[in-house]
């Protein structure tokens, strides 16, 4: 498969992940969906270092999967903290700063 | 016959230039179906568990095209961070918030769905045309790294020209899992309560037994079988609180969702109250 193919499947898995950040209202989903986007760019640095014929993208995709597993921890710890306080999940519970 | 095995044996020992070329396509776009239909499957699920699952499956699928991009290192990675630690993680975390945390379908902001989706098909158009324009060309021979190995070449280039970045990633994630530490720890406000003050507690509440098992004079010995009463009736607190919410159970083999609650409105969700007030209070 030519790298081409690889970035327009990493655009379409991206655009999923954009689409489902803005709709879902669960904070868990959300995060799933923001996983969904890194991998999705992960995908397309791949395709990338693959039509470039070098490594260097394929070290940053390992750099932004790091990235994302502290991301995730410090993420599912700020909503288990959310969670403890208000019982709920959803991203609309937490409007305490609007008011 | 012997003509034949000859033959597979032939096939399969050195096969065809195009045979290659067919088995990546048909890898490529049978794995592309699936992680996209999985992507929209996880934004339509309402059942935070079926997003993971979901999730799971594009992961596993983006390992495999890693593995055949010539990437098999991150292919690894992928299979061992993503779907083992990450996925893992939010399994947890989703068993702590609760099963039941289903996204409720009602619009909070009006309009936001539809505006969620134009904004995705016009990200979409743009990203299309900026890459349709950009001709990213074949795959390139491949050079300096691959040569020695995908694993050697990448370790090279981590600890010669990414060796910064990488130092940094360690100081990321030690402040990661400080955060982390400092976020779910919860400071003990009350002195830890004796066992003596634990069984006068016990005493003093509603109910000193223990609870009733579930399935105890039940046709069906399972964990969200209720216990039935000496009158026929099911009790609800022989059935654990989660399951008990997520309405699964009715008390017969085949009972509705939802028929326990509606079974037993006397004391029940009294005790069930004070229960969970007990269990709220130390």
């Amino acid at each position: 498969m030519s790298p081409g193919h690889y970035v327009a499947l990493a655009v379409i898995l991206f655009v999923i992940g954009g689409v489902g950040v803005l709709v879902r209202r669960n904070a868990m989903v959300i995060f799933m969906c923001v996983e969904l986007m890194l991998n999705a760019c992960n995908l397309a640095f791949v395709g990338f270092a693959r039509a470039h014929g070098n490594l260097d993208g394929q070290v940053i995709a390992f750099f932004v999967m790091v990235v994302a597993a502290a991301e995730v921890v410090v993420g599912l710890a700020v909503l288990m903290a959310i969670f403890r306080t208000r019982r709920s999940a959803s991203v609309d519970d937490a409007s305490l700063l609007k008011y | 016959m012997t003509h034949l095995t000859s033959l597979v044996l032939a096939a399969g020992s050195k096969p065809g230039p195009g045979a290659a070329a067919i088995t990546q396509n048909l890898i490529f776009w049978v794995l592309a179906v699936i992680s996209v239909a999985a992507g929209l499957g996880m934004i339509l699920a309402r059942r935070a568990v079926h997003c993971v699952l979901l999730l799971a499956v594009i992961m596993l699928s983006l390992a495999v095209l890693y593995a055949e991009a010539g990437a098999p290192f991150l292919a690894f990675v992928q299979i061992i961070v993503y779907t083992g630690a990450v996925l893992m993680l939010f399994l947890f975390v989703i068993m702590l918030v609760g099963v039941s945390s289903a996204d409720s379908i009602v619009e909070t902001i009006k309009g936001q769905r539809l505006a969620a989706g134009v904004a995705g098909i016009s990200l979409l158009v743009l990203l299309a045309l900026g890459i349709g324009h950009a001709a990213i060309g074949g795959a390139q021979p491949l050079t300096s790294g691959y040569n020695a190995g995908n694993v050697r070449g990448i370790a090279a280039l981590i600890f010669t020209r990414y060796v910064f970045p990488f130092e940094v990633t360690s100081a990321l994630l030690i402040t990661a899992a400080l955060g982390a530490m400092v976020l779910t720890h919860r400071e003990r406000t009350s002195p830890k309560p004796t066992q003596r003050q634990l069984s006068r507690q016990r005493i003093a509440g509603s109910h000193p037994t223990p609870l009733p098992g579930p399935g105890t004079y039940a046709q069906h010995n399972a964990a969200d079988m209720p216990a039935l009463l000496p009158d026929g009736t099911p009790s609800e607190l022989s059935v654990s609180s989660v399951i008990r919410r997520r309405g699964l159970g009715g008390g017969q083999p085949g009972g509705q969702p939802g028929e326990l609650e509606a079974a037993q409105p006397g004391q029940e969700p009294e005790k069930l109250a004070a229960l969970e007030k007990q269990e709220a209070q130390p």
